[in-house]
């Protein structure tokens, strides 16, 4: 994991290298140290207040702001007991838990899928030379911007009825809709043109030699893509991996639509936008909910943090 | 699990579990060529498609529903928790009796989920549809399905006009389940004895009244608020509709919904100008806010909460304003806050002004009529009273000794006043670009940024759809 002082250091010479030793040194500077810090607690209140928030006990959120909880201490665990445990209040079993573990359940694959499948389209997309490889990528590439909103209806019919012509069925009824299939397709079909830019930009960029000289000793194009591309492509594979899974984990649309009310698939999202109530009177609840729901994100930022920085780069700095 | 289940799609999922482990057993017992043990394993209710069991004690009642053991409903609305649990709780009782399980979901995007989904060919078994403008709209769709006969027969415990707006050109559609009076003041029963204020019966004592607290110094008479995320306005459109209702009678009403009477036309625009004395008098409201502006961003939830300090001393609001007082307010003719039945502001004969849900099917299997039956029956209505407070049936046979609530029985006893000129909120009926788009902006712009009544009346009109 020597890379990217390796990556970064030629870069220093020329004319490039000099406006980024500037950009470097002004962000060095203890008033941009200042400003950083400054905002990032800026960002971090709202967060802050919302967690402050889940600890207050029912009504005093409606009453007073979080802030005031510092003067008059008054903080309970029962929201959590609540939302985690309690079954009367949600009219099913065990609280937001089953939830969690559907969310688990769709986001995983909703992950793995789309990045299975794009790292490969990305490599034939980027190295294998075919009649309109150019073309397919640009179609690709266009695709990202149909709005997610409008395929929704669509693929809800494919999902419930098939697509037909007339009397003759293409494709016939799935009946997968209220099921996890039906999440798992909708989240990747939805990923699929971004992760396959998004890669192919960096996969691209693989020096021609590397790959060349693998297809000279005879390897077959499965075999470069799995020995040589993968591995140096897992910085751009972990940051897709973690936009896609925010993603998916964040979603409240596709969920609330493909689940189709059976509540043994549906997302934590679906759940906590339940739980403030019809007339958004259970705060204490929903932040609570919600800070549940921020754990399991939280935990694959951190851990995959370190890909992250230098999978955002991906496709962006020639080096 | 899927490969059994075939092309009977997910929502039998529950049958087979069901049923499956008892063919097993009965092969099983069948080689050992134990008949009388085979009988006594299939006895449950598991077989009732062939037979109705019978039911008895407790559950005698729910024999009319039998048969459909093993079986699940989809139910989809707009009501969640905490008012949920309650409406689950309900109907415990018939799901322990008749095997028949209701799977429901709440959303607060029912609204737009409806739609996708019906379209999208995922339409739930039954849709709580709180809105007759949704309805129409669902039933143009033609997945929507005709009521069984004794659903028929036992909506006509409504009053009349409750099954007109849940007819669509001519065929009616779905039942009734919950009615919401809206045509309420809230205030302080403690503080008007204090200062020695009378409940105002007529809409000139109401005025009289609210003139002498603003003169008296302490606080002022109406608070208000109409700021409800991406719903605000809606508050604000009950102000207009209790004054139309009252001055000028159900069928301008009527008219106005139908856009016979625009928004322009002297009689609306005369009620939106005692809108304007009453709610955007400056002398008036805004009690524990501050001027007319901050009902803008006032939200309707906190509207009322000046009328515990003595800031404020009426707020107009819904019966289901209830649930935002603090925990601990006592609720009741003596208590800290009660409601009393707004006035006509004209010579109509007893105005009330309400919504209510509407059970619709978009399945005719038996389960699912049985479910829509049980829910148009004043049994069920009774069985949801018990449960929790905060829910009213207009249904004329249901008990009303059985309501413990004061808001409640006070709201059952106008909804189910025959003599009263009971009207949908109009803003429901009206269609979506106007009810709960063009007239909530207009009448926000009202409030926040000073328009005139002709500004609103002008924006809304030309904002109505054509067709």
């Amino acid at each position: 994991m020597s890379t990217p002082a390796e990556v970064v250091s030629p870069i220093n010479t020329g004319p490039t290298g000099s406006a980024v030793k500037a950009v470097r040194r002004s962000f060095a500077s203890p008033l941009a140290s200042v400003l950083v810090i400054l905002l990032t607690v800026l960002w971090t209140v709202p967060t802050f207040g919302l967690f402050i928030a889940s600890f207050r006990p029912s009504g005093a959120s409606a009453t007073s702001g979080w802030w005031t909880a510092f003067a008059h201490p008054q903080l309970t665990l029962s929201n959590y007991n609540t939302v985690l445990f309690h079954s009367a209040n949600f009219g099913t079993s065990g609280g937001i838990m089953p939830f969690l573990v559907n969310s688990l359940a769709i986001t995983i694959p909703a992950t793995l899928f789309p990045l299975s499948i794009a790292a490969m389209a990305a490599y034939v997309l980027a190295w294998v030379k075919f009649r309109g490889s150019d073309a397919l990528f640009f179609f690709i590439f266009a695709l990202q911007v149909v709005p997610l909103q409008l395929a929704l209806v669509p693929l809800l019919q494919l999902f419930s009825g098939g697509a037909h012509i007339g009397t003759i069925a293409l494709i016939p009824a799935l009946n997968v809709s209220g099921t996890y299939v039906s999440l798992w397709t909708a989240h990747t079909m939805f990923a699929l043109p971004l992760a396959i830019y998004l890669l192919h930009n960096f996969i691209a960029q693989i020096p021609r030699d590397l790959i060349e000289a693998g297809l000279v000793d005879g390897a077959s194009h499965f075999r470069v893509f799995r020995t040589i591309i993968l591995p140096l492509a897992t910085p751009a594979l972990a940051a897709f991996a973690i936009f896609q899974f925010l993603w998916v984990w964040n979603d409240l649309l596709v969920g609330l639509t493909f689940a189709g009310g059976s509540q043994a698939v549906e997302p934590l999202t679906v759940r906590l936008s339940q739980m403030v109530g019809s007339f958004g009177g259970r705060w204490e609840l929903l932040t609570a909910g919600a800070f549940i729901a921020i754990i399991v994100p939280l935990a694959v930022f951190f851990s995959l943090q370190r890909y992250f920085v230098r999978g955002l780069l991906a496709g962006s700095v020639k080096g | 699990m899927f490969s059994t289940s075939g092309t009977r799609g997910p929502r039998t999922r529950s049958h087979d579990e069901h049923t499956r482990p008892h063919a097993r057993r009965r092969a099983l017992l069948t080689a050992a060529a134990s008949a009388s043990l085979l009988a006594a394993a299939c006895s449950s209710g598991s077989k009732g498609t062939q037979a109705t069991p019978s039911l008895t004690g407790d559950c005698a009642q729910y024999q009319a529903y039998a048969g459909h053991s093993g079986t699940t409903v989809t139910m989809f609305a707009s009501i969640i928790s905490p008012e949920s649990d309650s409406l689950q709780k309900s109907w415990a009782q018939f799901t322990h009796c008749t095997g028949i399980k209701i799977s429901y979901e709440g959303s607060n995007d029912f609204e737009s989920q409806l739609g996708v989904r019906v379209s999208g060919g995922n339409a739930p078994d039954l849709a709580v549809i709180p809105q007759p403008g949704l309805l129409a709209q669902m039933v143009k769709t033609h997945k929507v399905v005709k009521p069984p006969a004794d659903t028929v027969s036992n909506e006509n415990n409504w009053a009349p006009i409750w099954k007109q707006y849940a007819t669509v050109n001519g065929t009616f559609y779905a039942a009734p389940m919950s009615a919401n009076m809206k045509s309420l003041v809230w205030y302080s029963p403690k503080a008007f004895r204090t200062a020695g204020y009378q409940v105002p019966t007529t809409w000139s004592d109401l005025m009289s009244l609210s003139a002498k607290i603003a003169t008296s110094g302490k606080g002022k008479p109406w608070c208000g608020g109409i700021s409800s995320g991406t719903a605000t306005g809606w508050p604000a459109t009950d102000w207009l509709e209790e004054v139309v209702l009252g001055k000028y009678g159900g069928q301008v009403y009527d008219d106005w919904v139908s856009h016979k009477a625009k928004f322009s036309d002297p009689q609306i625009q005369d009620a939106m100008k005692t809108v304007q004395n009453w709610m955007l008098n400056p002398a008036w409201v805004n009690g524990g806010f501050g001027g007319v502006k901050t009902i803008a961003t006032t939200t309707f939830q906190d509207a009322g909460k000046p009328i515990l300090k003595g800031d404020c001393w009426m707020l107009q609001q819904a019966s289901f304003y209830e649930a935002q007082w603090p925990t601990g307010t006592q609720v009741g003719p003596d208590g800290d806050v009660f409601a009393f039945y707004l006035p006509a502001a004209g010579s109509t004969q007893t105005p009330v002004e309400g919504g209510g849900e509407f059970v619709t099917a978009f399945s005719s299997r038996p389960e699912v009529q049985a479910v829509q039956n049980y829910l148009s029956t004043p049994q069920w209505a009774e069985a949801r009273i018990k449960v929790a407070r905060g829910w009213v049936s207009a249904n004329e046979k249901v008990d009303k000794t059985l309501y413990t609530d004061p808001i409640d029985q006070l709201s059952a006893k106008y909804l189910t006043d025959p003599n009263s000129t009971f009207r949908f909120d109009a803003s429901d009926l009206m269609p979506a670009a106007i009810g709960s788009g063009e007239e909530w902006k207009a009448m926000t712009a009202w409030f926040a940024q000073g328009w005139n009544t002709t500004q609103v009346a002008q924006d809304i009109d030309s904002a109505w759809p054509s067709s």
